[in-house]
């Protein structure tokens, strides 16, 4: 079953359909949860698409990128679980994973 | 006759970021988003970008997928222009003859493209590029295109540029001024695009004015410059600027100028009006106070949450750093803070390298950065815009050592 679970900043779980080849951000984002800002449309300029990975295979996660890591630095919410969910490009590999939406910063 | 507790009238960035804020919020009135474009609100960034090039599809570059407005009730009123606004009523009139009532009147309508006006303007294949349909047009254009002419050295031309060089079209780029990016950046900046444009096979032409378009059969077929030499094109794009859409505004007696006016929390000088966004012209503190229009995403969308915030009961002035990005090739420009004004410009980096930042001091002070391709400096310099801290040229100029560093060890 292709699909993530989200968790809001509220805590209401929500299991999200996911297409190959798309980013976890839209994901999100095209389920209507609204707490994802995404401004920058997923181009990496932001931050506003901050997750935390909660569970999931974190193996097959994409390696956090030097551009990544720095915009992540910007968060005053940042944990060894961050991620900006636009560099997270959702495969089979990923099934079942599961974030929460990071605190607005 | 119906009524809104909020009606919006813009169904981009500012507009959708407003009803998505308010609704964040918990905002339980009535929303309604007037739009005149048919598509439910959608990123315009990528218009000159991935949209263009066809690497994303519209569906990906929507703000929300088309159903999220209904779920969360916002009613969106779209193919709809608002045609004149009566304050004292509390009412609207749309194109269609109805009238609308609100509570609150959000006006969001960014600005149309400025036109030009030169012999030959109307000919087809001339476009601009600000909304989908303006693009659909190019795209269904481009097949039977081989050389393009665009005008103007700004984002959106050099953006366009870019995207028809990757597509394999012959690209002519024409600036009046003597150098692009004349108007956002300092002059390294502008040096180096021309280069890497140039390197792409981009014909960068400087100090250039079109005197006229030439066509045949009604159709595009070289731009003419003054100097009398005749560039042959089979397709014209003109990025010169926008024109804050502010007439219906202007005419019902709200104070504007270039833009309208308004105040720290976005109220303009009639009450109940509010306006957000491109069109929204209001006094900066990274522009020394100056009264500007800012024209980007980072705008619209905190000018937005101000007017949410307020809206629900939070009054918090709009005081948000400026930021905006451009993609060019494999080069990613971003900036935080706002160039205009500076007195000295420091190189970070070697342009060579392809990886550098311009930092930009006005009195000693650090009011803005272009970054290309190095994100930490974009990440790391936002605080010593926000802080207008004083670094020497030589500390900043040692791109060995982190910003964080230098902010930490500076004097605001």
């Amino acid at each position: 079953m292709n699909s993530i679970i989200v968790t809001t900043r509220e805590g209401e779980e929500h299991k999200l359909e996911a297409q190959v080849g798309i980013s976890v951000m839209e994901v999100i984002r095209d389920a209507g949860l609204d707490e994802l800002l995404a401004l920058c449309g997923g181009c990496c300029s932001c931050a506003t698409c901050h997750i935390y990975v909660e569970e999931g295979p974190f193996d097959a996660l994409s390696e956090v990128t030097a551009d990544e890591n720095d915009l992540l630095d910007s968060s005053d919410h940042r944990n060894d679980r961050s991620r900006l969910a636009c560099q997270l490009i959702y495969s089979d590999a990923l099934a079942g994973l599961r974030v929460q939406i990071a605190p607005e910063d | 006759m119906i009524r809104f507790d909020i009606l919006i009238v813009g169904a981009g960035h500012a507009g959708a970021q407003l009803a998505v804020a308010l609704c964040q919020r918990k905002f339980e009135g009535t929303i309604a988003i007037v739009g005149d474009e048919p598509d439910p609100p959608y990123e315009r960034p990528p218009l000159s970008k991935d949209y263009f090039s066809g690497d994303k599809s519209f569906e990906r570059i929507l703000i929300r997928p088309a159903t999220f407005w209904r779920e969360r009730s916002i009613e969106m009123l779209l193919g709809h222009r608002v045609e004149y606004v009566l304050p004292d009523q509390h009412r609207v009139a749309l194109s269609n003859g109805s009238f609308i009532e609100y509570g609150s009147l959000v006006w969001a309508t960014g600005g149309s493209p400025r036109k030009l006006t030169c012999p030959g303007h109307h000919l087809s294949g001339v476009h601009y590029v600000r909304t989908r349909a303006d693009v659909d047009l190019m795209k269904a254009e481009l097949s039977d295109v081989r050389k393009v002419v665009v005008v103007g050295g700004g984002y959106i031309g050099l953006e366009s540029a870019a995207v028809l060089r990757k597509l394999g079209k012959e690209v002519t780029l024409v600036e009046a001024l003597d150098r692009v990016l004349a108007r956002v950046a300092g002059e390294p900046l502008s040096r180096f695009y021309e280069a890497e444009h140039g390197n792409r096979g981009v014909h960068v032409r400087l100090s250039t004015q079109v005197e006229c378009l030439e066509g045949e059969g009604g159709r595009i077929s070289g731009v003419r410059l003054a100097t009398g030499e005749l560039l042959s094109a089979d397709m014209v794009i003109v990025g010169i600027g926008i024109i804050p859409a502010t007439e219906a505004l202007a005419a019902a007696g709200v104070a504007n100028s270039n833009g309208i006016l308004v105040d720290e929390l976005c109220r303009t000088s009639v009450s109940d009006i509010f306006a957000v966004g491109d069109c929204a012209a209001h006094a900066n503190r990274y522009a020394q106070g100056a009264t500007i229009r800012l024209e980007s995403v980072q705008n619209a969308n905190d000018q937005a949450a101000t007017v949410a915030k307020y809206l629900t009961g939070d009054s918090e002035p709009y005081d948000a750093v400026p930021w905006f990005w451009s993609t060019q090739f494999d080069l990613k420009l971003q900036t935080v803070g706002l160039s205009t004004g500076y007195d000295q410009t420091v190189l970070r980096g070697e342009p060579a390298s392809r990886a550098f930042s311009l930092i930009y001091l006005r009195g000693g002070r650090v009011i803005a950065l272009d970054c290309v391709n190095v994100a930490r400096d974009y990440v790391q310099g936002k605080a010593l815009v926000q802080g207008a801290l004083v670094i020497s040229a030589e500390r900043l100029a040692d791109a060995s050592t982190p910003l964080k560093e230098l902010a930490a060890a500076a004097v605001a």
